[in-house]
């Protein structure tokens, strides 16, 4: 075996080899093709709230602030997937329940308060606590009971909505607009920006700081390449199992606030309706096995914003909303085909060729 | 082609990305022969079985096959089969969750497992006249892995191949299955198949192959007839150099001479486990280096789980280094300076798709914290050490370890250990299926380890190998401790006798 170190430098390989191409390549796609169609997408002014305080509005806006829930859960579900091997499909109910909580703490019993009852921070704190549970539960299901993902979260999923009723008596509470509230969905008086977008911005930061200064992501891979490995290294399989089903109840309570503040209120059924699905998406369009293992936590979340892109796009061209799943999937399609190892195998074998047909031939003779 | 060769493999070529794996390898296959592919670690042998049976695409070159005009092209495993080239690896690729039957037909066409009745009496019958002792409807994951071996084997034959690989299968058999299964090739042997045969073992070597093709480092050494090669000569081809090492290398190191060298690293009294292995007792002093022997399966692993918490822990007490002590999962004994090196280095041992790199930190990060990880920097400076002072063949430090050669994923665990600095040091079949260079590196580590105040216990499946490097052997028989030996009491009968529980001669 003789090594050759050069041969591999070549910036394209190396890119085309990481898994950041796979997200990056479908944004400059959807960036071109808004280019080609329209380039007014790209356009952001400043305009006024309906409070008078100046704001910026525009396609790029409205893309980072209506995609801050994914890019947020994402982060979460990427723990899941790598430790597990598998995902949750709750998240979008675990919202539900979560936001629920967080109007009855705030709303006191009453539907239709003239004020708010208790500080934001202890309905999110509380929040926090439930979306915590429910990930905990989760948690428990997978890593001591050894159910399936999928199916350990299918009771949530089914039995999360009617929690969520439960907790309000299936009323709808609803938040008076003057007491603020409406910030962690809209605006900071005074400034231009989203506060989601902030928000995310906060988590994302908060996560990278995590795996910087923490062992999570090597304690995460190992156990989700080699169990058995891993325990022999001294590590708990079983309590960083649960761990990231806890972690991404955290990301679930942050994501219920924006929702529930969006819109000061709740719908049991349709709030964050699908959004697991985009979340496993954003996953698997970062280039991250959903069998588990290693992972690249800025891949996942940069695919949640492409997918939210796509979407926002798709929304642009006047597609109806019914039929927006359908054109989704054609683009998924693509992208999930052209992220396989197989298909980028190829892709890089012909740039090698296209690229030295010469040397690779001196190498054949040598 | 030569009409009388079975096989012929002309100028065969292989890359992988910043590896030349083969390059310009010829091979020669005759019908009726069993020919032995030998070569390090790392040498090309399984890549060159790869090519052939269709798992990797070749790079260059020309496989020419008997009864073929001109040469084939084999782009998948189902090809190889299809030309009659039949495979036996040595992790089994069978599916354990499916009868013996349904093993040894699945895959090859519907009418095979219409008739049910019918293919689970095909089935005995050939595992009969092979003598395997199982049966056909038994579930596959139930039979020991020497079992599962037989019956990918008998798949095979039954498949009536031309050309039978197998890619070391006798790594994890003990004596009378290896006895087995050389009769079965015997038998394939008259019938005129072509048997390519990779193995570590010498002694199995010169006991049933014909010829000998050797390689190393990606190309073709030679092909020579057994008879006129003699064991040190084939050593010096695979290694490319004279080889003093198969010598008594226990001489070269002193051992440990400390004042404390009496004292007791580690003692346990009535130690069990839920591994179905009988309570023992056991010591070790500082830098003594002992053994645990015994067939296998006689629960010489076992033990060592038990010492390090690897399987649960039912009872006993445990003292390290004089003071009482609960070991109940590897946490627990790696804080106690106890390190081990498992014996399924797959499935045990390595984290497949993580670097080199991390898979050295990673024992030493658990044991320093969740809340003080190394820097980038640290690992790769402590990367590149490791790898310098075990001479790891990789191409980089962020190499993962899965594409690593088998001796050298062994260095890498070994690294991982040696970094945590313990003082009580288990190997458990540290040089199975490795290469005669890196197993007597990993011996001589050993020595010199012990010679600096560790305390080792080293388990291997070979004798002369515990012989050379242990000064106390505990022997094993069916999950007893039945016997201790040390000094002169040292020697391969007197071991074999102690196994064997019979009379010492």
């Amino acid at each position: 075996m003789t090594i050759e170190k050069n041969q591999d430098d070549s910036f394209f390989r190396k890119l085309l080899h990481s898994q950041m191409i796979i997200p990056i390549a479908a944004l400059l796609a959807l960036v071109v093709f808004n280019l080609i169609a329209d380039p007014s997408f790209f356009a952001i002014s400043m305009g006024q709230d309906s409070a008078g305080n100046p704001v910026l509005s525009g396609q790029l806006i409205s893309i980072l602030n209506n995609g801050s829930e994914l890019a947020i859960l994402a982060i979460g579900m990427t723990l899941v997937t790598a430790a597990t091997g598998g995902q949750d499909i709750s998240v979008g109910a675990t919202i539900a329940v979560a936001g629920s909580a967080m109007l009855a703490v705030l709303c006191g019993g009453n539907m239709r308060p003239e004020a708010i009852t208790t500080p934001f921070i202890v309905a999110f704190i509380v929040g926090v606590l439930v979306a915590m549970l429910c990930g905990a539960f989760n948690g428990v299901m997978v890593a001591v009971f050894k159910v399936q993902p999928m199916v350990a979260t299918l009771i949530l999923y089914t039995a999360g909505r009617s929690i969520a009723a439960w907790i309000n008596n299936n009323a709808l509470p609803i938040i008076p607009t003057d007491s603020g509230f409406g910030i962690f969905g809209g605006f900071i008086p005074g400034i231009p920006i989203p506060t989601p977008v902030f928000i995310a911005a906060a988590c994302i930061v908060v996560i990278f700081l995590v795996l910087k200064f923490t062992s999570l992501g090597l304690y995460v891979q190992s156990v989700g390449i080699n169990e058995r490995a891993a325990r022999l290294n001294g590590l708990n399989p079983t309590f960083i199992k649960w761990l990231t089903f806890v972690i991404l109840g955290v990301c679930v309570a942050v994501a219920a606030l924006i929702k529930v503040s969006r819109i000061s209120t709740i719908n049991y059924q349709t709030i964050a309706a699908d959004i697991e699905m985009d979340a496993i998406l954003a996953v698997a369009l970062g280039g991250n096995a959903l069998s588990g293992g290693k992972f690249n936590m800025g891949s996942s979340i940069l695919g949640a914003y492409v997918i939210q892109f796509l979407t926002t796009t798709l929304y642009k061209f006047n597609v109806a909303s019914a039929a927006l799943p359908a054109y989704k999937a054609v683009v998924v399609i693509l992208l999930v085909v052209l992220s396989a190892p197989i298909v980028r195998n190829k892709l890089s074998a012909l740039w090698k060729k296209f690229r030295s047909p010469k040397q690779t031939e001196v190498e054949v003779a040598k | 082609m030569n009409e009388n060769h079975l096989v012929e493999m002309r100028g065969i070529c292989k890359y992988f990305p910043g590896v030349r794996a083969l390059q310009n390898v010829d091979f020669t296959l005759r019908p009726g022969e069993v020919h032995a592919l030998m070569g390090e670690n790392g040498a090309g042998k399984s890549t060159l079985i790869k090519v052939l049976t269709g798992v990797y695409e070749k790079d260059g070159g020309d496989i020419y096959l008997q009864g073929n005009d001109g040469a084939v092209s084999i782009r998948s495993p189902q090809d190889a089969q299809d030309l009659g080239i039949a495979t036996v690896y040595q992790e089994i690729t069978l599916c354990p969750n499916l009868t013996v039957a349904e093993n040894m037909y699945i895959g090859r066409g519907h009418k095979r497992t219409e008739n049910w009745r019918k293919m689970y009496a095909d089935a005995d019958a050939i595992l009969q006249n092979l003598g395997i002792p199982v049966s056909a409807k038994q579930q596959l994951g139930s039979c020991s892995i020497a079992m599962q071996q037989m019956v990918a084997i008998a798949r095979a034959v039954d498949m009536d191949c031309k050309v039978l690989i197998l890619d070391e299968p006798t790594s994890s058999l003990d004596e009378s299955e290896v006895e087995k299964l050389f009769g079965m090739m015997r038998q394939l042997k008259d019938r005129g198949v072509g048997i390519i045969f990779v193995t570590h073992f010498l002694d199995q070597v010169y006991e049933i192959c014909d010829r000998i093709t050797v390689m190393r480092d990606g190309q073709l050494v030679g092909e020579y007839e057994i008879e006129k090669m003699p064991r040190v000569d084939l050593v010096a081809a695979m290694l490319g150099k004279q080889m003093d090492d198969m010598a008594d290398i226990k001489g070269d190191y002193t051992t440990y001479s400390g004042d404390d060298a009496e004292e007791l690293v580690y003692e346990a009294e009535g130690l069990k486990s839920n591994a179905a292995v009988y309570p023992f007792d056991f010591h070790i002093k500082k830098g003594e280096v002992t053994g645990f022997t015994g067939l296998l399966g006689s629960g010489r692993s076992e033990c060592v789980r038990a010492i390090f918490g690897a399987d649960h822990v039912t009872g006993g007490k445990v003292k390290k280094s004089g003071k009482d002590t609960k070991i109940a999962k590897p946490l627990d004994a790696m804080k106690n300076g106890i390190a081990y090196l498992p014996e399924d280095r797959k499935g045990d041992g390595i984290i497949g798709d993580l670097s080199v790199r991390e898979n050295i930190i990673l024992a030493a990060q658990v044991l320093r914290g969740f809340m003080k990880p190394f820097s980038k920097a640290e690992t790769y400076k402590i990367a590149d050490e490791y790898i310098k002072l075990l001479d790891i063949k990789t191409a980089s430090a962020d190499t993962p370890i899965a594409s690593l050669s088998g001796g050298n994923q062994q260095k890498v665990i070994l690294a991982r250990w040696l970094f945590t600095h313990p003082d009580y040091l288990i190997l458990d079949e540290p040089t199975r299926g490795i290469d005669i260079g890196t197993k007597v590196d990993i011996q001589k580590l050993v020595l010199q380890l012990a010679s600096e105040g560790m305390s080792v216990t080293f388990i291997s499946s070979e004798l002369d190998e515990m012989i050379r490097t242990c000064s106390r052997l505990v022997v094993m028989r069916d999950r007893h401790v039945v016997g201790e030996l040390t000094g002169s009491d040292l020697n391969q009968n007197k071991i074999m006798s102690t196994i064997a529980g019979g009379e010492a001669k």
